[in-house]
């Protein structure tokens, strides 16, 4: 009978060590999680902000300011402009 | 070690008086009475407030922010976005800095010493020192560690394509509320829900365990519209220049994708920054295209010839006589430009005769035009579902005198909007169909209700592909490569406040599809008081449309249905084998 007491007891102890140690580490993966979190938001604000910068850099007005007087580009002259029809038969309409 | 037992002291104890113990027993027993009552007191009654306070020494209650959703155009490039800022406000009373602090405090803010100050001397509890600060310069004002200080997440609302899509996007406020445009008609899809969620901290603030969730948090959804970057620019641009070079007071332009009814783009002159608030005032946040109407002109032509064609009342080669230029009806006189003599129906709408229209519109009962132009959705809204729009101005026929349903053939004594008119002229690019349109992208084409016949809408059609042949009064309007159609329109303004019409002030538009072959994209153009000389909508809005349509079927690869000249059919591996 107090082997079988002693026995429990020896199981309730390891028992009540397992729950600390387990909150313990619950507790650290959830903050660890709760950084991970706060990581993902961050991350999500810095690509908001990439988004727009490209969007601000690929407007067309800018685009086209850089291509014309930088690049010194035009537009072709629609008589300089060869169109190649993969099948004659799809270019309904379009005559020599 | 042996303990000594004193037998003696055993009975030493019993000399004591009886009342002693008593005494001891009853102090015992009170005191236990009062630690239970004091149990209870505790643990019954109050037991609800402690556990708050306990509680509150521990759990906290964190906001969890959402964010507005972001308006992109039909390929995905953001129109509007929201980032996060933070906006810094202190509580006076708790307040307590060094002159140093203060100092650090206004450099960072960009404001002087003094107004810091004279803010943290208020008598309030709470107080905003700047609204919408960058993040980066919000850590630097929690790094000087300011009692007292405390920083709001709040988001501020980016527009990257500035004034170029202003009208169609709006703006937010500064707690941002939809305030204009699509800001506004689909608020409730963009914003978001804040939410809540209780959570355990530890000692250092960090959290250690979350308890609940009160309320979870919903972010805004996005919203895609049909607009495309690349033809709104276009369409700006051009816009601008035309507005800018005839010394005009404003400008609006229009593009609908036939098949689909979607908006391309839709954009007015002068426009405002919405990054900017100081660039703002009634008069220029105005979207012109949906909420303002106007008397269309010539450009109204078409639906009374439709209707004549219609009703069987004409055909495209019925002669009507415009001999003299002009027409008496009562008192009343309509004129032409030029004296043209007879003229076919086709005719009419080529040179835009006035008397031509005039006669074929006298020829319908009233009821039957007013049915068509009613169906076209004149004077009813378009359904696009945008904040104020206009819905014309179409009067009953039971009230019409003769006068008023003929000056209505050429669009004066109507008003409609140029979204209206856009949507309208679906009649014409398509077999008859009025196409529903819309400002969200759609990518299955929209199926219409069928206003005019098949027939009719092919012959019209074919007019006003004269109409801007070499001849017409639309030459300008002309595409390298492509059949166009259209119709112009100059039509003298009201005067304000008095009946009749200025004789020097002009509106000139034009509205037309192209290719016309299998029409793809419908264009309008309204130029308001055009006064560089030059009024007609064939010289003013024509070439716009030219130059808009040119780049929008480039854009959209549009094939050419016309002769370019330079056409080559072989394919290239045909080539390759031949030479090998």
């Amino acid at each position: 009978m107090i082997k079988l007491n002693i026995f429990l007891f020896m199981v309730l102890v390891i028992c009540g060590l397992g729950i600390v140690t387990a909150r313990y580490e619950s507790r650290k993966l959830f903050m660890e999680q709760e950084e991970a979190q706060q990581l993902t938001e961050q991350l999500e604000t810095e690509w908001n902000q990439l988004r727009l910068e490209q969007t601000t850099l690929a407007m067309p007005a800018r685009v086209e300011k850089i291509a014309r007087k930088e690049l010194g580009m035009t537009m072709p002259p629609p008589a300089a402009e060869n169109i190649l029809a993969i099948h004659p038969d799809h270019t309904s309409g379009a005559t020599e | 070690m042996k303990i000594l037992f004193n037998p003696s002291r055993k009975s030493a104890a019993v000399d004591l008086p009886e009342w002693r113990s008593r005494l001891i027993q009853g102090f015992l027993l009170i005191s236990l009475i009062i630690l239970v009552a004091r149990a209870v007191y505790l643990q019954a009654l109050n037991k609800d407030f402690l556990q708050q306070q306990g509680q509150s020494r521990y759990l906290r209650v964190i906001e969890q922010n959402s964010q507005r959703g972001s308006i992109k155009d039909r390929n995905g490039e953001i129109l509007a976005i929201s980032a996060p800022v933070k906006s810094v406000w202190i509580d006076p009373q708790r307040v307590s800095a060094t002159p140093e602090q203060i100092r650090q405090l206004a450099d960072l803010l960009d404001v002087s010493k003094a107004t810091v100050q004279e803010r943290i001397n208020s008598d309030k509890r709470f107080v905003y020192l700047k609204r919408q600060l960058p993040p980066e310069k919000a850590n630097k004002i929690a790094e000087l560690n300011i009692k007292g200080l405390y920083l709001k997440h709040e988001s501020y609302r980016y527009y990257p394509s500035r004034e170029l899509a202003a009208h169609i996007l709006g703006f937010t406020d500064v707690d941002g509320r939809g305030q204009e445009g699509v800001e506004l008609a689909w608020q409730d899809v963009l914003t978001g829900e804040d939410g809540k969620r209780r959570v355990i901290k530890d000692r250092i603030g960090r959290i250690v365990e979350d308890v609940e969730q009160i309320q979870s948090p919903k972010s805004g959804q996005d919203v895609m519209l049909s607009i495309d970057s690349r033809i709104q620019y276009l369409a700006y641009r051009e816009l601008a220049r035309a507005v800018k070079e005839q010394h005009a007071k404003t400008g609006s332009i229009v593009a609908l994708d036939v098949k689909t009814g979607e908006v391309l783009a839709m954009a007015n002159y002068p426009a405002f920054n919405p990054n900017q608030r100081a660039s703002m005032n009634n008069e220029v946040i105005r979207n012109r295209v949906l909420v303002d109407t106007f008397e269309p002109g010539s450009t109204l032509k078409p639906f009374a010839i439709a209707v004549a064609l219609e009703t069987g009342r004409v055909r495209a080669n019925t002669l009507m006589d415009t001999s003299g230029g002009m027409m008496r009806i009562g008192r009343a006189v309509i004129r032409d430009v030029h004296d043209k003599g007879n003229l076919t129906v086709s005719q009419v709408i080529q040179t835009s005769s006035n008397v031509g229209a005039a006669k074929i519109a006298l020829l319908l009962p009233p009821r039957t035009f007013w049915e068509m132009l009613n169906r076209s959705g004149f004077g009813t809204e378009t359904g696009i579902g945008f904040p104020g729009e206009a819905s014309g101005q179409l009067r009953a026929y039971n009230k019409w005198r003769p006068i008023e349903q003929a000056t209505m053939s050429y669009g004066h004594g109507i008003s409609v909007s140029l979204m209206q008119l856009v949507r309208a002229y679906t009649l014409f690019a398509t077999d008859g169909e009025l196409k529903p349109i819309t400002l969200l992208k759609r990518d299955t084409p929209a199926v219409g209700q069928k206003v005019i016949s098949r027939e009719t809408a092919q012959s019209v059609r074919k007019m006003l592909e004269l109409a801007v042949l070499p001849e017409g009064t639309g030459s300008g309007a002309r595409i390298n490569g492509y059949r166009v159609a259209g119709k112009t329109g100059t039509a003298h303004k009201r005067l304000e406040k008095r009946k009749g019409y200025a004789s020097d002030r002009y509106i000139s538009s034009f509205v037309g599809f192209a290719p016309a072959s299998d029409p793809r994209v419908i264009l309008a153009i309204m130029i308001d008081e055009p006064s560089s000389g030059r009024y007609y909508g064939g010289t003013v809005a024509a070439p716009v449309f030219s130059r808009v349509m040119e780049g929008t079927l480039r854009i959209l690869n549009v094939p050419f249905d016309d002769s370019l000249g330079n056409l080559v059919t072989s394919p290239i591996p045909a080539r390759l084998e031949d030479k090998g």
